[in-house]
């Protein structure tokens, strides 16, 4: 229940500013670079809008009513309507351009969603058994949320503010260029001030976000270990650790709250400074620079236009942090490099059943102690094989190399004569199945399982499948057949039976060697006389390696390969190793002497 | 009228989420309040400043006095900091109402999510759950933010009308045309939004529940090769997503670009009416301007009122979301107690019956007596309904009809509490929290190390856990995934025993492990343990180990006896023969 270690969460990345997370997201987000022309028009188009209105003013105060000719509402009138005609077409094209380019930003936090999911089924089992689920689907649930609702409120306000901004400036200049810099003065120092609080902001965003995987890990484990939680009366314990979690995440909360509160009113402050500054001097200085009454208003009205975009920039300042904190966790797993790198040009293996050819492999899990220590060991296409040893001897390791769940640290696996490593993804998956321990099955119906050992299969082979593996009788006690649905994770169904599933899945896909993970542990035996038919089955055509947890796999297949503290210590057929009085037969002394 | 109803809906479902923090949500209100008086003020001043100071000075030629320039310095200072003060309250606040809201929805989610029957929890996905605790919360609460600017700015439109209308009756006209028009723009925004705005929702719960089946099934997904098929179909979640928001940005993009044009306009006309009436002398420049500049800043609040407007919708939704679970009545938890209070517990198992509530009869008129101290083998073929009745005397789940008593005590009235301390289940699949094997065999409770260094024995967990590298505090991964299944029910095991059971419940719960360590623990179980045993059995050894077996075929008792007597039974003989035959 505590946070165990998380190095996939991006909190060992050193502190970041925004700024670089903003260039890192740009470039593994392609949708986002193409669309800048849009943004530039947008922005354009919404300032045009905002400040042809200081300008009319201006005209209207200084040719319609204070100039020398007195009132003259023509030129008054002549100007309302192309101003309308101007405000009326910059919201049109404003319109159009925030469309365009919801659009693509919504394309690309899609995309970004999908790759990063793609990529945490990339990363290795051993990455994943390392990271807290609910880490994980942090980065395509909250972070990723994070992000989309920063698209949809603050990131058009970062396009069309700094236009706006830099428009006003510019008007300004036009009316006099003094003012206008002594505007630019009093805001300069907004610049510094909002980076320094935004750096903390950011922090504590980041702080927030680690908060939230906590809490959501939390809820996690509350969620699916609800029955372990009611049976041992672990209520109390599991609801003090979450509100343990909330409250820090409410406090991690409204410590970015109260960044957000200061910085929205720094251009206030500024704003109000800049506004005294104009008025002083542009009311003692206005002869000697020539400005006009009508002028000088435009620029006060101007100088208050100014804090407005400030102003909105600070509302939406807090949504671009968490924004940017969510990027940032995405980034940070994105970065950790699968440890399986998959060839898609890769050669082929041969149809029908596989040898396998080990030769020296060492693992060893991202710099920890080795778990396989020079194996090397040849079995030929067709045999049947068991491994057996005890926990952390190295066995389950070795099937997963079978299976490339990860890559031998050194040393190379051959599979029909081909380094493994040089098989295509496509005929790897084709031609080697793995039957796991953990019989995790979707929320769906026993047949939908099946049909997931290849895609695209039919009903009539998944009916064939299942005869095949004489499964038939087993599938007529279902409920509802093969439409019984699994529940979550199929825990509907015993373990035996997710197995047998998960054999008829294999048989599906008809594969060249088949590796079973303790597969015929906690079974019943009449499902487990089920199972062995059908594993019988499934061995007479291609090469199977059993992860063997009962000694009769073993005394049925043609080669143990005994297991000892990541080495092979021995290896034969079970009436050899029985009288070789080795390890092997001490174990299968053991086991005699407990059934009889 | 769907669209009143929903605002009535939403002002109602607003007042109760704030109706719990009335204290920051006045502070915010105040605040709110403070910034409208200022931004109205912000606007005198500088119309007065036009009048007086600008204009003045150019009709005159003469340069204003100091005095009157440092009180428009003074003036601008004090509208300055009284915006100011009222933002950051505002802002703070809101941050803080909101906030407390949603951590009281995840607190009462969490108290729900714990106590909330077992059948429930089998029934409802865990990403939903999930997202629940997640985004829905966020959303739900997300409108309080945006709320307290939204009552300032109704008062800020009021105050605007009071000085529109101090200023020129006919210029304040023009004003009330344009605040109608931002109105009712904003209400036909709000009622076109409402329904892609809570597809949106829909569409984050859905994307949730399939990223947390897929990721909680990595490996399956991994050696299926179905990582393609998995993307694709998280995909396509994602991009109904995808254009469920597009359509709601396409809405607000039209909003924005038309809010943002009203104030515009209005000044236009201000200005057009305004030009006669400084020449009829009704109004000065100054005033002109003030009017103008009042336009200006009333875009912005509106929008924030928009805002308020449109997640209002989503946050009815994602609320009721919420309500679906937290409506959901906890029922009191029983309290008695159990009576004899100490020594190993019988079991009376009478008359009980359980169907899955869509009808499907695993249990039919089970009638067992289980003495103190018994130890009994559950016997039968897969889908008998062994299981269920061990999750069944375990009150785990409700039984169908019938009842069962621990010692003379009805099980459904038992405090769950001392229900839990009196019995233990250990699951055939143990579940383990990412945490130190110590905090999973404590669980809730203190453990002497005496104590846990006896059950570690009894379940032969010992030996492996002491050569680990930080032995009963090593953490283990989630779900126990570091530690093999035998290995993993032995520590479950211990679990179970630390506690001093008086009756233990096994469901299959050595399966894992080896059959020379399973009798190991069996034998120190019995010799051990004063405890009444109920072990739903697959291995003949532990068959034999019993002093009563209870044959269960089709749901029903098929036989309750010894093992020797019941071989005269065909049906157990085979089964019983089966075993050996696994077994050799």
């Amino acid at each position: 229940m505590t946070t165990s270690q998380q190095p996939i969460d991006g909190t060992e990345v050193a502190p970041v500013g925004a700024l670089a997370v903003l260039r890192r997201g740009l470039l593994v987000t392609p949708e986002l670079r193409s669309g800048w022309l849009v943004v530039v028009f947008l922005g354009m188009s919404v300032a045009a809008g905002r400040l042809i209105i200081p300008v009319l003013i201006q005209r209207s105060l200084d040719q319609g009513v204070l100039g020398p000719d007195g009132t003259k509402p023509s030129v008054v009138l002549v100007g309302a309507v192309i101003v309308l005609i101007v405000v009326i077409m910059a919201a049109l094209l404003s319109w159009y351009s925030q469309r365009l380019l919801i659009q693509r930003a919504e394309l690309a936090i899609a995309g970004l969603r999908t790759r990063t999911f793609r990529h945490i089924h990339d990363l290795s089992i051993a990455d994943h058994n390392q990271t807290q689920r609910g880490t994980l689907l942090a980065r395509v649930t909250s972070d990723a949320e994070a992000l989309a609702r920063f698209a949809t409120w603050g990131m058009l306000s970062w396009i069309i503010q700094p236009m706006i901004i830099v428009g006003s400036f510019v008007v300004l200049a036009a009316y006099s260029w003094q003012l206008a810099i002594i505007a630019f003065i009093c805001y300069l120092p907004v610049m510094p001030i909002l980076r320094f609080i935004q750096r903390r902001q950011f922090r504590a965003h980041r702080e927030l976000r680690t908060s939230v995987s906590t809490l959501l890990s939390g809820f996690s484990e509350t969620i699916t270990g609800a029955a372990v939680i009611r049976s041992y009366g672990a209520e109390d314990r599991a609801l003090s650790v979450l509100q343990q979690s909330n409250q820090h995440r409410y406090r991690a909360a409204l410590l970015t709250n109260g960044y957000q509160a200061t910085v929205s009113v720094v251009g206030d402050v500024f704003g109000a400074i800049a506004l005294a500054a104009v008025l002083v001097v542009g009311v003692t200085q206005r002869v000697e620079w020539g400005i006009s009454s009508g002028e000088l208003i435009a620029c006060l009205f101007l100088t208050t236009l100014l804090h407005e975009p400030f102003a909105e920039l600070g509302e939406t300042l807090g949504d671009s942090q968490e924004a940017a904190a969510g990027w940032d966790k995405i980034l940070g797993l994105l970065d950790q490099e699968p440890d399986v790198s998959e060839t898609t040009s890769g050669r082929d293996l041969p149809s029908g059943p596989l040898s396998v050819h080990a030769d020296e492999l060492w693992f060893a899990y991202r710099n920890s102690e080795p778990v396989l220590r020079d194996v090397s060991v040849v079995l030929p296409a067709g045999s049947s094989v068991a491994i057996v040893g005890e926990t952390g001897s190295g066995k389950t390791t070795f099937a997963n190399l079978l299976c490339r769940l990860a890559d031998p640290t050194q040393g190379t696996l051959y599979l029909a004569e081909t380094p493994l490593t040089s098989v295509s993804h496509e005929s790897r998956l084709a031609s080697v199945r793995m039957v796991p321990q953990d019989g995790f099955l979707f929320d769906t119906t026993v047949r939908e399982n099946i049909r997931y050992g290849r895609t695209g299969a039919s009903d009539d082979q998944i009916l064939a499948s299942i005869e095949r593996l004489d499964l038939t009788s087993w599938v007529a006690r279902l409920p509802q057949g093969l439409d019984t649905r699994v529940g979550q994770r199929g825990e509907s169904l015993s373990v035996g039976e997710r197995q047998l599933v998960a054999l008829a899945r294999a048989a599906l896909a008809d594969p060249g060697l088949l590796v079973l993970d303790e597969a015929t542990s906690a079974v019943d035996p009449e499902t487990d006389r089920a199972l062995s038919k059908a594993i019988g089955v499934l061995a007479s055509s291609r090469t199977v390696v059993s992860v063997a947890h009962r000694l009769s796999t073993a005394e049925s297949a043609d080669i143990i390969l005994v297991f000892d503290d990541g080495r092979i210590v021995e290896q034969g057929h079970h009436d050899e190793l029985v009288k070789a009085n080795g390890r092997y037969s001490k174990l299968h002394q053991a086991w005699l002497g407990a059934t009889r | 009228m769907q669209d009143r109803s929903t605002l009535r809906r939403g002002l109602r479902h607003v007042g109760s989420m704030v109706a719990g923090h009335p204290l920051p949500f006045t502070f915010a209100v105040t605040g709110a309040a403070v910034f409208a008086a200022g931004t109205v003020g912000a606007t005198v001043v500088l119309g007065r400043i036009t009048d007086d100071v600008v204009i003045k000075s150019f009709e005159t030629g003469v340069d204003p006095t100091s005095d009157a320039l440092l009180g428009a310095v003074a003036a601008i200072a004090a509208i300055a900091v009284l915006r100011a003060a009222g933002v950051v309250t505002r802002r703070f606040f809101a941050a803080m109402t909101s906030e407390r809201v949603q951590r009281g929805f995840r607190g009462d989610l969490a108290t729900h999510y714990v106590r909330l029957p077992m059948s429930w929890h089998q029934g409802t996905p865990a990403g939903e759950l999930l997202a629940h605790a997640d985004s829905d919360t966020t959303v739900a609460s997300h409108v309080l933010h945006p709320l307290p600017f939204s009552v300032g700015v109704t008062l800020l439109v009021f105050f605007s009308a009071i000085s529109l209308i101090i200023v020129d009756p006919p210029l304040a006209l023009v004003g009330f045309l344009i605040f109608p028009a931002m109105g009712v723009l904003n209400r036909i925004y709000s009622r076109k939004i409402e329904d892609p705005a809570a597809r949106v929702q829909a569409s984050v719960g859905w994307v949730s529940t399939i990223a947390h089946e897929s990721i909680d099934g990595a490996l399956v997904v991994k050696t299926l090769g179905r990582t393609e098929a998995e993307v694709e179909r998280f995909g396509e979640a994602v991009g109904q997503l995808r254009s469920d928001r597009v359509e709601v940005g396409f809405l607000r993009a039209g909003f924005d670009a038309a809010l943002g044009a009203l104030p515009s306009i209005g000044i236009v006309f201000v200005i057009v009416v305004g030009v006669y009436r400084v020449d009829a002398g009704a109004v000065t420049p100054g005033e002109l301007v003030q009017v103008a500049s009042l336009f200006t800043v009333l875009a912005f609040p509106m929008r924030v009122f928009g805002f308020f407007l449109e997640s209002l919708p989503p946050s009815l939704v994602a609320h009721s979301r919420i309500r679906k679970v937290l409506d959901l009545p906890l029922a009191e938890p029983p309290s008695a107690g159990i009576s004899p209070a100490a020594g190993p517990l019988g079991v009376t198992i009478d008359d009980v019956s359980f169907s899955y509530p869509d009808g499907f009869n695993v249990l039919s008129n089970i009638d067992v007596v289980i003495a103190p101290g018994e130890v009994l083998a559950v016997v039968g073929s897969s889908g008998a309904g062994k299981s269920t009745l061990a999750t069944l005397i375990a009150g785990l789940v409700p039984v169908t009809t019938g009842q069962i008593l621990l010692g003379e005590t009805v099980l459904n009235n038992i405090d769950p509490q001392e229900r839990s301390t009196a019995l233990a289940y250990v699951f055939q699949e143990p579940y383990l929290f990412a945490d130190t094997i110590r905090a999973n065999i404590e669980l809730n409770r203190e453990v002497s190390a005496s104590e846990l260094s006896r059950a570690l024995e009894t379940a032969q967990a010992s030996d492996f856990i002491s050569e680990m590298p930080s032995g009963v505090d090593t953490v283990v991964g989630e779900r126990g995934v570091t530690l093999s299944g035998g290995q993993r029910q032995r520590v479950a095991l211990t679990r179970a025993l630390v506690r001093r059971p008086r009756l233990i419940v096994l469901d299959d719960a050595t399966s894992a492990v080896d059959t020379v360590v399973e009798q190991r623990i069996l034998d120190r179980l019995r010799s051990d343990f004063e405890a009444t045993m109920v072990i739903v059995a697959q291995r003949l050894s532990t068959i034999r180990l019993a002093d009563r077996v209870l044959f269960l075929r089709d749901g029903k008792v098929a036989g309750l006896d010894s093992h020797a007597s019941l071989l005269s039974n065909d049906h157990y003989a085979r089964l019983v023969s089966a075993y050996e035959e696994a077994e050799a």
